[in-house]
């Protein structure tokens, strides 16, 4: 079951940019692509644990500020030789709105 | 024989009465109601009319024997004043009354016309109909004229090239981005927005307007909200349409964001049909022809009792603009899951984009080259299986296994005339002609012509000549390219970047071949320094390109908290400014205060929300951003000088002081260190800084290229001199030449041992002109980026700095 929960306006994200949703089961960086896609993962690289909301954008991928990791926006996985995986969390946008599937973070906490 | 009422002598309407008459001439005796005073024309040609490629009678689609033939009563120039669903009759506005059996809508669409104060003045008019475009054509009659066109969709910019063809001087003010952003992406908006500027229209994307104003009546000029003013005679609004459903919601017909239908293009009632731009069906309204048509034929079929229905299907986008060929076809929006294939020849200024979601392609943007676009559009449509064919895709339905795009296109495609070499202004054409000659290697190019000679930043690119001239005969050596999105090397894109005037980021992806949508971490940040460092007026910087450090003025630590510098100016502070700073760290709970080795106060571990905060607050106390995080000057150290020591020889802090406050701000290749020493004992340790100062009684020395980190070096004197005025200029120069030059990411030291002391001093030294010239274009650059970005942010960003949302706080409700 899914619980799409109204997180803000897509406006609210700058293309190639990135917000934090602040949850009780930790952040979420939101991330709005130059074509205007929005993805979210959990706000910790697989490395760790740099912020990915504050890395550089690019295609489909996140840099991590700490040590240059690249992440995939679409599965959450590390890219090229490194090794690693972060949630991923659906997101869709909606009359300029972006909405976050909460039920996989709470299903998540509740394992 | 029943009655069928019309209301709307448009596109859709015209189409659907096509295909009733042929199915059967007599099933309806038909009354057709129209606003305009004339029947049935192509819109969509209104803007061949206007440029002057056809005239209104080559459009007009249905003339008066072709209603007279189908026995249609024309009530032409005549509006509908009301529907009576249930005595079944339509009210006109001079109050005459006609029954129907089946009535249609085809009102259309109005367009929007943003309520700006002065938006009624005459001369500001919308684009839609044959009086908007008759009016277009009169004011571009007028010698000298004007024209402002807001809006830089389809409509719009076939507006401006229209009145641009027709003589007049025509800016476009779009408020997005990059032009056709609905139908675009920003590579084939910038090619768009070239071809545009290369015909004369000028063009102003990110742009927002404020007001037109007018004088006794007549429309002056669009102020826009940086406050300039666009001088205008005409003022063409061309910002998308509305639904026109006034009548159908009066008449009490169920309307959203239009006229509702369902599959057989009937509305909630019965016997009302409805067609066009006015209808929405699934929750889509529509606007171009294609899907127009498709309901057209459903509407015929469902007036003769047959069965059929109406399906949404891919649309694709044509711009009627001569000499401009764009496509955009599907859906290369939004969506997961989605993979793109770029293609790029900056040669032929051709841009080709799919995007593919699993096996099937759904999305398609290309520019210069849109021989395939139907193709592409068929492979949309039919959902395509392109497993097989995925490989060789992009190159369209002919190819068969042909060659690949070749990295030097960027290089081949200059013209003779290009500068390559600038310090000895050698042309791609003295190179080609010196090869002809018999040149064949990088030496005797630089014996016979100069270029490469100098600084040798430009190696690369005469390499590049010689291997695009020379063929196989020249074995290209390998060179560092800046990242995997391109072949080319730091000094490579460099070097085009200013030859062939590239101004944005998305002019180079394209125009240097870049094999990414839009770069990565590496490239980015280089690209984003090299536009910014040589178009300073032009170039905005983007923060989206920039190290979190750079893009939030304070420095990311491991834990995620940051550390914030305020600037202390010549290592000087007073009693305030530390008081100030102590109570921010109190207020902040900062829990770590250090000193640094830039002789100022290091707050360790602020949390990312609280830096605007605390930024305002330490700009209260005059305190601003120490740029300790940026590729760009970072300090100036000094010490106490003549005025207190006793060994002092000139006044090194205040020196100093005017130093800081001349560079500050600048963004450079890697950061920049400085240092004043008042004496040769040197406490300020300027022998080991970027740039450093030693003085002596007779003067100042100056030394350039030292470094005390992961390698430590002297510095190496650049000049002695006699005033702090010459200090100054030296300095700037010095800045503005490593600025114009470097590799990003190379310190000065780094660079200068590529291109040698000797040159440097050629340029900055020697050459006074060239001094002058430098420190001047240092000054412009400055102009923009002399300010603290702390109170900028604080005052104008400080929301981007919170989280978008906090759920913490519903769930503790």
């Amino acid at each position: 079951m899914t619980n799409w929960i109204d997180i803000g306006p897509l406006d609210g994200i700058a293309p190639r940019g990135a917000r934090v949703v602040r949850t009780d089961w930790g952040c979420i960086a939101v991330f709005r692509t130059s074509d205007d896609e929005v993805f979210a993962l959990e706000d910790s690289c697989p490395h760790k644990k740099g912020p990915l909301s504050e890395g550089i954008v690019h295609g489909k991928s996140v840099t991590c500020p700490l040590h240059n990791w690249v992440i995939s926006l679409e599965t959450g996985a590390a890219q090229g030789a490194d090794q690693g995986q972060t949630g991923t969390i659906a997101t869709r946008v909606e009359d300029g709105r972006i909405l976050m599937d909460e039920a996989v973070l709470q299903a998540r906490s509740a394992a | 024989m029943k009655k069928l009422v019309v209301i709307g002598a448009g596109m859709a309407t015209g189409r659907a009465l096509e295909h009733l008459f042929d199915a059967d001439p007599d099933a309806y005796e038909v009354t057709l109601f129209n606003a305009e005073p004339r029947g049935n024309y192509n819109r969509i040609m209104l803007s061949p009319v206007l440029s002057g490629e056809k005239t209104y009678e080559e459009i007009v689609t249905h003339g008066d024997d072709w209603y007279a033939q189908h026995g249609v009563t024309c009530r032409f120039g005549e509006k509908i004043a009301k529907v009576d669903l249930d005595r079944k009759v339509v009210v006109a506005e001079n109050g005459d009354e006609v029954a129907f059996d089946k009535l249609l809508f085809g009102t259309g669409s109005n367009p929007f016309i943003i309520p700006l104060p002065g938006h009624d003045l005459k001369g500001v008019i919308a684009y839609r109909d044959l009086e908007d475009t008759y009016a277009m054509m009169d004011a571009a009659g007028t010698p000298g004229a004007k024209a402002v066109v807001i809006g830089g969709g389809l409509l719009g910019l076939e507006a401006a090239a229209g009145l641009r063809m027709r003589g007049m001087d025509v800016t476009v003010v779009h408020l997005m981005g990059h032009l056709m952003d609905r139908q675009l992406d920003e590579a084939a908006g910038y090619l768009l927005r070239k071809a545009l500027t290369d015909r004369g229209i000028h063009i102003r994307c990110s742009t927002n307007s404020k007001e037109i104003r007018g004088e006794d009546g007549q429309v002056k000029a669009l102020v826009l909200d940086d406050g300039s003013e666009l001088p205008c005679d005409l003022l063409v609004m061309a910002v998308g349409i509305r639904p026109n459903v006034a009548l159908a919601k009066d008449s009490g017909l169920a309307v959203g964001k239009a006229i509702h239908v369902d599959d057989q293009m009937v509305t909630s009632h019965p016997d009302v049909l409805a067609v066009g731009e006015c209808v929405e069906h699934n929750g889509a309204i529509f606007g171009l022809v294609a899907p127009l048509y498709d309901q057209a034929k459903v509407v015929a079929k469902t007036l003769l009792g047959e069965d059929a229905t109406f399906v949404q299907k891919e649309v694709s986008t044509k711009l009627k603009v001569t000499g401009c060929d764009l496509f955009s076809a599907g859906d290369f929006a939004e969506g997961e899951g989605r993979e793109d294939i770029v293609f790029r020849d900056p040669a032929r200024g051709v841009y080709k984009r799919l995007v593919i979601e699993g096996n099937t392609l759904v999305g398609a943007v290309m520019y210069g080259d849109t021989a395939d676009g139907n193709w592409f559009f068929g492979l949309i449509k039919d959902r395509t299986d392109i497993a097989e064919m995925r490989e060789t895709l992009i190159f369209g339905p002919a190819f068969q296994g042909g060659a690949h795009v070749d990295p030097m296109a960027a290089v081949a495609a200059l013209p003779a005339d290009a500068e390559i070499c600038g310090c000895n202004g050698v042309c791609k054409g003295d190179i080609v002609a010196a090869i002809e000659a018999g040149a064949t290697d990088l030496g005797a190019i630089r014996a016979s012509t100069k270029a490469s000679a100098s600084c040798g930043t430009c190696t690369g690119l005469v390499e590049q000549v010689l291997s695009s001239t020379l063929g196989d005969d020249f074995v290209l050596p390998a060179a560092q390219s800046v990242c995997g999105c391109t072949d080319l090397s730091h000094e490579d894109v460099r070097v085009l970047i200013k030859t062939k005037e590239l101004k944005s980021q998305p002019a180079v992806w394209q125009e240097l071949g870049w094999k990414s949508r839009d770069g990565c971490h590496v490239c980015r940040p280089a690209i984003n320094f090299y536009l910014l460092a040589d178009w300073p007026l032009e170039y905005q910087d983007d923060p989206q390109s920039r190290f979190i450090n750079e893009r939030k003025h304070a420095n990311i630590q491991k834990d995620g908290t940051y550390s914030v510098v305020p600037r202390m100016w010549g290592g000087m502070t007073t009693p305030d400014e530390l008081r100030a700073i102590a109570d921010a760290a109190e207020k902040y709970d900062v829990p770590t205060v250090h000193v640094t080795g830039g002789q100022r106060i290091d707050l360790l571990g602020v949390k990312g929300e609280d830096l605007p905060a605390i930024w305002a607050d330490l700009n209260k106390a005059g305190l601003v951003s120490g740029h300790a995080y940026s590729k760009g000057l970072r300090t100036v150290k000094t010490c106490v000088g003549k005025e207190h020591c006793r060994f002092g020889t000139q006044d090194s802090t205040g020196l100093g002081i005017k130093l800081e406050k001349h560079l500050w701000g600048s963004w450079t290749p890697h950061k920049v260190k400085l240092a004043v020493s008042g004496c040769p004992r040197n406490c300020a340790e300027a022998t080991c800084k970027d740039i450093g100062v030693v003085c002596v009684d007779s003067g100042y020395q100056i030394g350039v290229g030292g470094a005390a980190g992961m390698d430590v070096k002297e510095t190496e004197r650049l000049a002695d001199v006699t005033s702090e005025e010459e200090v100054m200029e030296i300095a700037s120069a010095f800045m503005q030449l490593y600025r114009e030059n470097a590799k990003y990411l190379d310190r000065p030291y780094k660079w200068i041992k590529k291109v040698g002391l000797e040159w440097v001093k050629e340029q900055v030294i020697d050459d006074l002109d060239n001094r002058k010239a430098l420190a001047e274009r240092f000054e412009i650059s400055q102009s923009i980026y002399r300010k603290d970005p702390w109170a900028e942010h604080a005052q104008e960003r400080a929301e981007t700095y919170q989280p978008i949302a906090n759920l913490t706080l519903r769930a503790a409700e």
